[in-house]
């Protein structure tokens, strides 16, 4: 247990201790060396980077160099990523074995190892972090701490103001005060529909029962989406110091942090941060020796994407088939176990305790009318910089995609963004220039989701990319009720049947019909929103589903069934290398003779394409 | 008391109804009639088939009647274009995936989603595709599953986990692989399923059915050789009627008898008299529990379901279960020796069909233990439900029939047989008999009404012979557990205690006339039912099993008296604990 | 009666875990986690040890296992490989890997091949987006992934 004075303590002096970290002006002869271990970084094995920098280290004597582990650093592409302060240096794509090479010429000769250096998009070198058109446009406020603090030492957490904002809450703050300022800031959940916060738990506060609840979704099943993992990973404090805070603005002594077990790390790194928080006293009976006690236990869940929605996570924490819950009641007046509950994302809670210090009108002050603050997305597919982004709302998705992302990798077009994951849609060049806020999103169709950005270029089917989703949805359905159970199947079956070439006209409009009846009927937001990639790939790529289902044609070539092959007789020079590469002996033409594909032989496996030097096979 | 009222508008009418209900309520309150298929008031209110969905004023989304509570000024329309549009289309994908056989199917004419299919007028269906497949299961010899009539509403699941609470079935696997299922998709058979058949009550269409013997029994029937004998359970004749359009709890007995004998039975007897015959065993067996310090409470044993239910969860407790065996298999018992002797017929040419309420029975009589020198003691349980079915095969006009009596030499029945088919009716009758024995007189009281009613568990306290007689009744197996686990603590205050496993007993047993979800939630079935009951006791001029003469008959001419050797050999039975899931 | 000794092992080791834990019916899924992770899948006996202790029925046990895709019935295979279908690999062309995969070793995801030795799984993002498209075999990442490379791997992995 610790009192207010010696957290306080704890603060100032490991506050000067890591002062390099945040302020590369700072004078010093001691040098961190920060080392991504984020789930990306881990699995291209930065645990090994750091053994190696501790055992070159030792051998070498080298006393005033600290190797740590932090959370993600958001350019995941560039993976591993090790960056020396306070110098920022960031070096990208580092492996083991050039541990020796970094200790030698950067910490020993002081120079750089520019091979390790990446490059920016005018082909300039980059030196520092804060140089990389990566970080150029981003704001750091859910991520403040990821890849600065090592995540599994609650000391440099408090170094950087933490428990600052529960202890402000706590000794001069009342209920009703926490919710005004998180009322006033205009935060939104971070989830999907984005609630807004300050009103969640106040209906929850008005709620009146002898127990409730705070609980964490951490259950982030967008596949394509990693922010919440990356905030646990790489800043667990903040998320438990959150749930304190809402404890207190609602009553509640109890907390539930439910967590994809597919995380093994976050799990980890919540485990630890919670047996510190503990141990100080910021968790548990009277904490900061006010009446006030909240815990916090962490709930695996197992593998079910529909957990995600509140009233499905609340039935697996009971031990149940996470099958939502009708609505209403909401989970503000009966939620875990009967109880009045709020439940808020990973996202939403990182940025609880900045508006505490901060204040509701600095938060307020960032973001568009309606959606304020900062989002984070998880921006992957056909894009050069994959990683995680921070951006305030309002930043539109052209900034995003070629400002933060560079754009798409070998020259090729965008030909759309999807938002939301399996709930969201599909914007495509025309919206570019949309600001994105959860209402410009909703009007083009998509949705704000979780965050994840995925971004596809002209190689990619429309067709076949709302079958994938529906594949998704099929199979994460809960099944409980009709529409979603048997309707997004039906679906899938004429979605199947477009990409087969087997489809007719009249059933893109029973698609469109099915879609539409699916989301008003179906119980909860998985099927609600489960027809949103087929609608909005129909609103914006309607074309391509009608040549898939009149001409039989894929544009890309993406739906085996329906590609064809051919072989451009104006660029073919008749040397014969596709037929030697060909399994199947599909391909026609002997000699000098420029060479055919014979349709009805080929199986689609594209050797032909791979084995042309002329590049004349598509 | 005042009501607080609740005015809202359903379709531009007015209503004013009782804060609390659900749309659908005050819907039906003035005539409209939102369609269900999920919904079984008080026991599945779960929203999930999205056949109810109603569009509300200034709500985003449709609502789900069956659920939604209403609100003052609610403007409700069950019936504009979108939201018929989308019940259409779940009607659509509910049919789509589900079994059309239904002109084979044992629900014909009494499915549910069969008369919405025909209210909505579905002439095909616009969104076929892939079906879900799954294999029958009929290797109990009391319930069949037919997984592919299914349509998730869950229904029985309910009825099974939180009535019953058993929770032999269950939802299994994810999206449109659900399935309803138990563990390991092993039978039911196999698992802690006591074959109550509430599920089958529950299940709006065919998905969940009896193992019919129907056409075992016509070909026994049709043998020259064989003498079939046929009895019917109390409950059957107040539930038989609705099967023939007639009003619940209707008594047709005289109409029944005459189509039993139509059907050509050899005879037909009343398990009436068969549970007097038991109240005089089970009566004897409590005093001489009372009076010998023997194993208390005692606990009766003429719901099989229930039986097996101890057998699987109270191993160590059988001791407690009387040891007679149900009404229709001591009358079963005695037909085959008693009847077959006197009237000189080969024990071996007689075959036994019962008539019951009960899905259990079928099991019951299957059991081991229920034969005698090698003669089984009945051959065939026909259901409630089975008995229609075999007399509208027969040509027969049910409603016109003129009525008949049971055969003698057992055919005189008393009122207190009569009651065993309402839960209370078996203590009521013992305790008549029981009280005037130990009084050594008879004692004017003849109706205990503390023992009558819904109430699941009811228990009273009687003044006998200067002791105290506690005693109670539950029906429904959540019921019995509490009761079994207070025994098992050893704080059990009960000297007897009647258990049956369907909630309402027999009345409501698994194997009656199944009553849609519409008629469940507007009529208490289970009160038209044992009222009828009540009154055929009120009206019998013998109301007491031990004044009966058949009993005197039976017990003068075989078994001498009440606990005999004889008796023990034909009427009383044993119990064994059993593993609640026969699995490798 | 080996058999025998195995499921009274099973049933003995489940019982340690169970001890963990109150006998509260929330914790079912923590409890089957448990078991999972021990196991690779979750016997029938540690079902049968679970329903007892927090007086769950088996059913309602087995619909939450099949319910959750975590869980498993059956052990998975000494190399089970992962590929992941999120967007992210998805559209940086997992299917392929996947359908390479399945060539291979002539199962489907969620089957284990006859000796034992592979099993697959189609799996939802496993968080390495920024590697995509990823493949693991137990719990080693292969990043930005190939067919090439896939069969590298399962070549070594026959060997072994």
């Amino acid at each position: 247990m610790k009192t207010i004075e010696q957290i306080e303590k704890i603060r100032n002096e490991k506050r000067k201790e890591l002062e390099l970290r945040i302020n590369p002006e700072v004078v010093t002869q001691e040098k961190h060396i920060l080392v991504c271990r984020g789930t990306g970084c881990t699995s291209s094995k930065s645990p090994q980077i750091i053994e190696k920098f501790r055992e070159i280290l030792a051998q070498k004597n080298i006393e005033n160099v600290r190797v740590i582990q932090t959370g993600c650093f958001g350019l995941c592409a560039k993976g591993p990523i090790v960056v020396i302060r306070p110098e920022e240096t960031f070096y990208a794509h580092v492996k083991p074995e050039d541990c020796e090479e970094i200790i030698e010429t950067h910490i020993i000769n002081g120079q750089k190892v520019e091979r390790l250096l990446c490059k920016n998009m005018d082909g300039s070198i980059v030196h520092k972090l804060n140089e990389l058109d990566f970080y150029k446009k981003q704001k750091r406020i859910a991520l403040k701490n990821c890849g600065t603090i090592n995540p599994e030492e609650i000391d440099e957490y408090i170094a950087f103001d933490g428990y600052k904002a529960l202890e402000k809450v706590l000794t001069g703050m009342s209920q009703d005060d926490v919710i005004d300022v998180i009322s006033k800031s205009g935060l939104r959940g971070r989830g999907g529909a984005g609630f807004p916060t300050g009103k969640k738990w106040s209906f929850t506060k008005m709620a009146e029962s002898d127990q409730k609840y705070v609980v964490c979704n951490a259950d982030e099943g967008d596949p394509g989406a990693f922010m919440d993992r990356s905030i646990l990973e790489g800043d667990p404090h903040c998320v438990l110091e959150a749930m304190a805070i809402a404890g207190y603005a609602i009553g509640a002594n109890q907390g539930y942090i439910y967590v994809r077990a597919e995380y093994p790390i976050a799990v980890h790194r919540l485990k630890v941060a919670i047996q510190q928080a503990r141990e100080y006293g910021l968790l548990g009976k009277n904490i900061f020796g006010t009446d006030f006690c909240f815990d916090i236990d962490i709930r695996l869940g197992a593998g079910a994407f529909v957990c995600g929605e509140e009233t499905a996570l609340l039935e697996s924490i009971e031990g149940k088939r996470g099958q939502p819950r009708l609505k209403p009641p909401y989970p503000a007046s009966q939620g875990l176990f009967g109880k009045p509950t709020v439940i808020n994302n990973v996202e939403t809670l990182a940025n609880i305790t900045k508006i505490i210090l901060n204040g509701a009108e600095w938060y307020a002050s960032i973001g568009t009318e309606h959606s304020k603050g900062t989002k984070v997305f998880a921006l992957g597919g056909n894009v050069n910089n994959v990683g995680l982004v921070e951006v305030p709302m309002g930043t539109t998705l052209r900034e995003i995609v070629y400002d933060i992302g560079g754009g798409i990798p070998k020259g090729r077009e965008f030909k759309a963004a999807q938002t939301g994951g399996p709930s969201g849609g599909c914007i495509p060049a025309e919206h570019l220039d949309t600001p994105i806020d959860y209402e410009s999103l909703a009007s083009i169709g998509s949705m704000m989701g979780s965050g994840g950005l995925i971004v596809m270029d002209d190689t990619k089917c429309m067709v076949n990319l709302a079958k994938f989703y529906l594949e998704f949805t099929v199979a994460e359905s809960c099944g409980k009720c009709t529409p979603c159970r048997i309707g997004t199947k039906r679906m899938l079956e004429i979605l199947e049947k477009l990409c087969s070439g087997e489809a007719t006209e009249e059933d893109i409009e029973r698609l469109e019909k099915l879609a539409i009846n699916i989301k008003k009927a179906s119980v909860c937001g998985l099927g609600q929103s489960a027809p949103n990639p087929v609608l909005s790939t129909l609103r914006y790529f309607r074309g391509e589903f009608t040549e898939h289902a009149v001409q039989k044609k894929c544009r890309t070539n993406e739906c085996k069934k329906i590609a064809k092959i051919q072989i451009n007789q104006d660029q073919c020079k008749a040397c014969g290398l596709c037929q030697k590469q060909c399994p199947v002996g599909a391909i026609d033409g002997e000699g000098r003779e420029k060479r055919t594909i014979n349709q009805e032989k080929c199986i689609k496996c594209g050797t032909c394409i791979a084995s042309c030097p002329f590049k004349a096979i598509k | 008391m005042n009501e607080e009222m609740i005015t809202l508008t359903i379709d531009g009418v007015e209503v004013k109804t009782k804060k609390g209900n659900t749309i659908l309520q005050a819907a039906r309150e003035i005539g409209i009639d939102i369609p269900t298929l999920c919904f079984l008031k008080e026991i599945n209110e779960v929203g999930d088939c999205r056949m109810c969905i109603v569009e509300v004023e200034g709500r985003r989304g449709f609502a789900t009647s069956c659920i939604q509570k209403v609100e003052e000024g609610m403007i409700v329309h069950t019936n504009t274009p979108e939201v018929t549009e989308a019940r259409r289309i779940v009607l659509d994908l509910i049919l789509s995936n589900h079994a059309k056989d239904c002109l084979t199917c044992t629900r014909l004419g009494n499915c549910e989603l069969q008369k919405l299919a025909e209210r909505f007028n579905v002439q095909n269906i616009e969104y076929a595709g892939e079906m879900s497949k799954h294999e029958i299961d009929d290797k109990s010899p009391a319930i069949v599953r037919d997984f592919n009539k299914c349509i998730l509403c869950r229904r029985c699941v309910a009825t099974c986990k939180n009535v019953q609470e058993i929770g032999a079935i269950d939802c299994i696997g994810r999206g449109f692989e659900s399935c309803i299922s138990t563990m390991y998709d092993c039978s039911l058979n196999d698992v802690d399923c006591t074959f109550c058949g509430q599920c089958i009550e529950a299940c709006p269409t065919g998905a969940l059915h009896e193992k019919e013997v129907i056409n075992e029994v016509w070909k026994k029937l049709k043998d020259p050789e064989t003498y079939v004998v046929v009895q019917t359970a109390p409950a059957v004749r107040v539930a038989l009627g609705e099967e023939f359009d007639m009003p619940i709890g209707t008594n047709v007995k005289g109409k029944m008898v005459t189509a039993l004998k139509r059907i050509g039975f050899d005879k037909v007897f009343d398990t009436n008299t068969g549970a007097d015959l038991t109240i005089m065993e089970e009566a004897n067996e409590f005093m001489e529990r009372m009076q010998g310090g023997g194993v208390l409470p005692m606990i009766t044993s003429c719901s099989p379901g229930w039986v097996r239910f101890a057998e699987k969860n109270y191993g160590e407790l059988l001791g407690h279960l009387s040891s007679c065996k149900s009404p229709y298999q001591m009358f079963g018992a005695l037909i085959k020796s008693y009847f077959a002797e006197k009237y000189g017929i080969a024990r071996d040419k007689i075959c036994t069909v019962s008539v019951m309420p009960c899905i259990a029975k079928k099991y019951e009589c299957s059991r081991p233990e229920m034969e005698v020198d090698g003669a089984r003691d009945v051959d065939y349980v026909l259901t409630t439900r089975e008995l229609a079915r075999m007399i509208k095969q027969a040509n027969i006009d049910f409603a016109v029939l003129q009525d008949s009596n049971f055969d003698d030499p057992m055919g005189e029945a008393s009122g207190a047989g009569a009651i065993f088919g309402t839960t209370g009716g078996v203590m009521e009758a013992a305790i008549r008999t029981a009280v005037d024995t130990l009084e050594g007189k008879n004692i004017d009281q003849i109706e205990y009404k503390e023992v009558r009613g819904e109430k699941g568990i009811k228990e009273a306290c009687l003044k006998v012979a200067g002791n105290e007689v506690r005693i109670a009744v539950s029906s429904g197996l959540a019921n019995a557990r509490k009761l079994m686990e207070q025994i098992k603590e050893g704080k059990s205050p009960y000297h007897f205690i009647e258990i049956m496993a369907c909630p309402g007993g027999c009345v409501m047993g698994g194997g009656q006339p199944i009553k849609s979800a519409k008629v469940r939630s507007s009529v208490d079935v289970r009160k038209l039912r044992a009222d009828s009951l009540y009154e055929i006791d009120e009206k019998s001029a013998i109301r007491k099993s031990h004044e009966n003469p058949v009993m005197k008959q039976i017990y003068d001419e075989y078994l001498e008296k009440p606990g005999s050797h004889l008796a023990h050999k034909y009427l009383h039975t044993t119990y064994h604990p059993m593993k609640k899931y026969d699995i490798d | 009666m080996e058999e025998k000794c195995v499921e009274q092992k099973v049933r003995k080791e489940t019982e340690e875990i169970l001890a963990q834990y109150r006998p509260e019916k929330d914790l079912l899924i923590t409890i089957l986690n448990d078991v999972q992770e021990k196991y690779g899948y979750i016997p029938k006996q540690a079902q049968m040890a679970i329903s007892e202790y927090l007086a769950i029925p088996m059913a309602e046990i087995y619909g939450v296992i099949t319910f959750y895709s975590r869980f498993t019935l059956a052990p998975k295979g000494k190399y089970n490989i992962s590929i992941c279908l999120g967007t992210a690999c998805y559209v940086k062309g997992s299917q392929k890997l996947l359908d390479r995969a399945k060539e291979r070793l002539k199962i489907e995801p969620g089957q284990v091949t006859k000796d034992g030795k592979f099993s697959i799984d189609d799996v939802r993002c496993v968080g390495a987006c920024g590697l995509a498209p990823v493949f693991m075999v137990n719990d080693e990442v292969y990043g930005n992934a190939t067919v090439k490379q896939l069969d590298e791997v399962i070549d070594k992995y026959m060997k072994l």
